[in-house]
């Protein structure tokens, strides 16, 4: 009987600051919930959780595609959760090459986008924002109202079913509504039948297995040639 | 709008009438600018390719453009609003708050308390259209009437532009086309006429003048501010502007406030400078985190605005004649500064 929510966004967005004002905004989330980062080749985060009182762990993908990593662990991060009896488990994951997003079906998904980082984000970061619930906008406090109002354009373009969120992860302005949102997430009690929103990528060429050497004969399986 | 109409248009006319619904087509790499096909003539030419390209197909497309469609036209709708009002809840003491507050349009209201007393947390209640369902338990009419779900995914976190100190412009583009990029987000009919107007606008506001084509990121504080605030005034969405202690900003602040109260908005302003808040019709006083008093701005107040004026302008003129490298010398007295 777990709470699932996935957490996603370019690096540097504000993820951590918006989970951490995420679960303290809300009396009694705090307790038994917990926090599991996902990232490439290292990360700071879970001692940033663990010092806020947040329970919290890590994968690192290492030389895997992280969201291949993901989708590959969800189980046993909900057996994690299931073991230290907590109601509501939060995946952080950094979105590297924008062309995967971990978002579940049935799961609540949330993208993180930095409001600092550029007009066209929303459109570049792809299933991430696409496939999302909520869209939370961060550092929106430094930037004018026109720039907020055309980003929020921007990001319901991309997808316009979505609920777009402005929170500060400093001030933790705004995050009490994404808690409420977080409170009517589905339960879920297993893992079985979990299915990803949006495919994987298509692919497994020579270089997925370690070909390092440029050139068309180290070139084998899928590729795609560039039109210039 | 009637989107099964849109798909049968030639592409060509529907982009001329709804230029937003190009990008649509651009995140899909198709130049539909100059089609003589309509969307569903598109759909049926476009290729395997394209279909295995973006891993969809041709069912999935068409819901996708039409959800695109009606999407971005939800967005237009914007609330006429004739009153609102803040009903009390409790403060951080979880003592009843002991008035109520209502704004109406056209009207300048501040916002007093010391820092943390809770005036942000006032204006988040607003924001959030706030149900009895945050902290404060405070309750949100618009026109009378409490907002149902409906409502609240329409217009929860548009009602409110804010202008703070601390904001500033960060894309890398000119006034003329950061401006026309809002304008089109906001579907104005006439956008190069609003777009002119805003530059007028904040020239007037501002005294140091800059032209359509100077980046926005260039501007001065002073030009920043003005150019924020003609822009809420004319093209922003929000019903409700909210300024944050723009004292200092090179902003005529009288002139801004008017440009506000002229268009419509409701004025909340969070400051600590008098002139401000005899210039506003009332004041709530925030205190413990609850609304503690609502003052109305009387005459004996209106008439020691000018008073108050005075003493300003006499600082501002000192301030200018010392920046100047000029001295006073035995026998000059203060009044030098005055004006009559």
């Amino acid at each position: 009987m777990i709470k699932l929510i996935t957490v996603a966004g370019p690096p540097s967005s504000g993820k951590t600051s918006v989970i951490i004002k995420t679960i303290e905004s809300m009396e009694g989330l705090n307790e038994g919930c917990g926090v599991i980062k996902f990232d490439c080749l290292s990360s700071l985060d879970e001692e940033q959780y663990k010092k806020n009182g947040i329970m919290a762990n890590t994968g690192l993908a290492g030389n895997l595609c992280p969201d291949h990593y993901f989708v590959s662990n969800i189980e046993a991060c909900f057996s994690w959760a299931n073991e230290n009896r907590l109601s509501t488990l939060v995946t952080e994951s950094a979105g590297l090459c924008n062309r995967c997003a971990p978002h579940l079906k049935e799961v609540f998904a949330v993208c993180v986008l930095d409001n600092l980082s550029g007009i066209n984000t929303p459109l570049k970061t792809g299933p991430m924002v696409k496939m999302a619930d909520v869209v939370v906008v961060t550092k929106s406090d430094l930037v004018s109202q026109a720039e907020r109002e055309v980003f929020r354009f921007k990001i319901q373009m991309v997808n316009p079913g979505c609920t777009v969120l402005f929170v500060n992860g400093i001030t933790g302005q705004g995050a009490d509504r994404l808690a409420m949102m977080w409170q009517g997430a589905k339960v879920l009690n297993t893992t079985e039948n979990l299915k990803l929103r949006f495919s994987m990528p298509a692919a497994l060429c020579s270089y997925c297995l370690g070909e390092t050497r440029v050139g068309e004969d180290f070139q084998i399986g899928l590729n795609r040639k560039i039109k210039l | 709008m009637d989107v099964d109409v849109l798909l049968k248009k030639p592409l060509k006319i529907l982009l001329c009438d709804n230029p937003v619904i190009e990008d649509f087509f651009s995140s899909f790499q198709i130049e539909a600018g100059r089609e003589e096909k309509s969307f569903e003539g598109l759909v049926r030419e476009l290729t395997d390719g394209f279909w295995e390209e973006n891993t969809t197909n041709p069912r999935e497309f068409v819901s996708m453009f039409k959800d695109f469609v009606t999407g971005v036209y939800a967005l237009e709708n914007t609330l006429k609003i004739e009153s609102l009002d803040v009903l009390s809840g409790y403060d951080k003491y979880k003592k009843q708050e002991v008035c109520n507050l209502h704004l109406k349009p056209g009207e300048i209201t501040c916002v007093v308390g010391p820092t943390g007393s809770g005036k942000s947390r006032l204006l988040e209640d607003i924001e959030w259209l706030a149900n009895e369902d945050t902290p404060t338990k405070r309750k949100v009419l618009i026109n009378g009437q409490q907002c149902d779900n409906n409502m609240l995914a329409q217009y929860g976190g548009k009602l409110i532009a804010q202008i703070t100190q601390n904001m500033n412009f960060v894309l890398d583009m000119d006034v003329e086309g950061f401006l026309m990029l809002h304008a089109q987000s906001r579907f104005l009919p006439n956008a190069e006429l609003v777009v002119k107007e805003v530059i007028d606008l904040a020239n007037d506001l501002s005294g140091e003048s800059f032209t359509a084509d100077t980046p926005v990121t260039f501007l001065s504080g002073g030009q920043s501010r003005a150019l924020m605030i003609a822009d809420v005034a004319c093209i922003g969405q929000a019903p409700v502007v909210l300024i944050d202690e723009i004292e200092n900003a090179g902003v005529n602040k009288k002139k801004a406030l008017d440009l506000l109260v002229s268009k419509e908005k409701i004025v909340l302003m969070a400051t600590h400078d008098p002139l401000l808040i005899l210039l506003a019709h009332k004041r709530v006083v925030i205190k413990n985190g609850g609304m503690h008093k609502i003052i109305n701005t009387n005459e004996h107040e209106q008439k020691l605005y000018c008073e108050l004026e005075r003493l300003d302008h006499m600082l501002q003129t000192a301030k200018d004649f010392f920046r100047n490298g000029n001295g006073l010398k035995a026998g000059d007295s203060l009044l030098k500064f005055n004006y009559d």
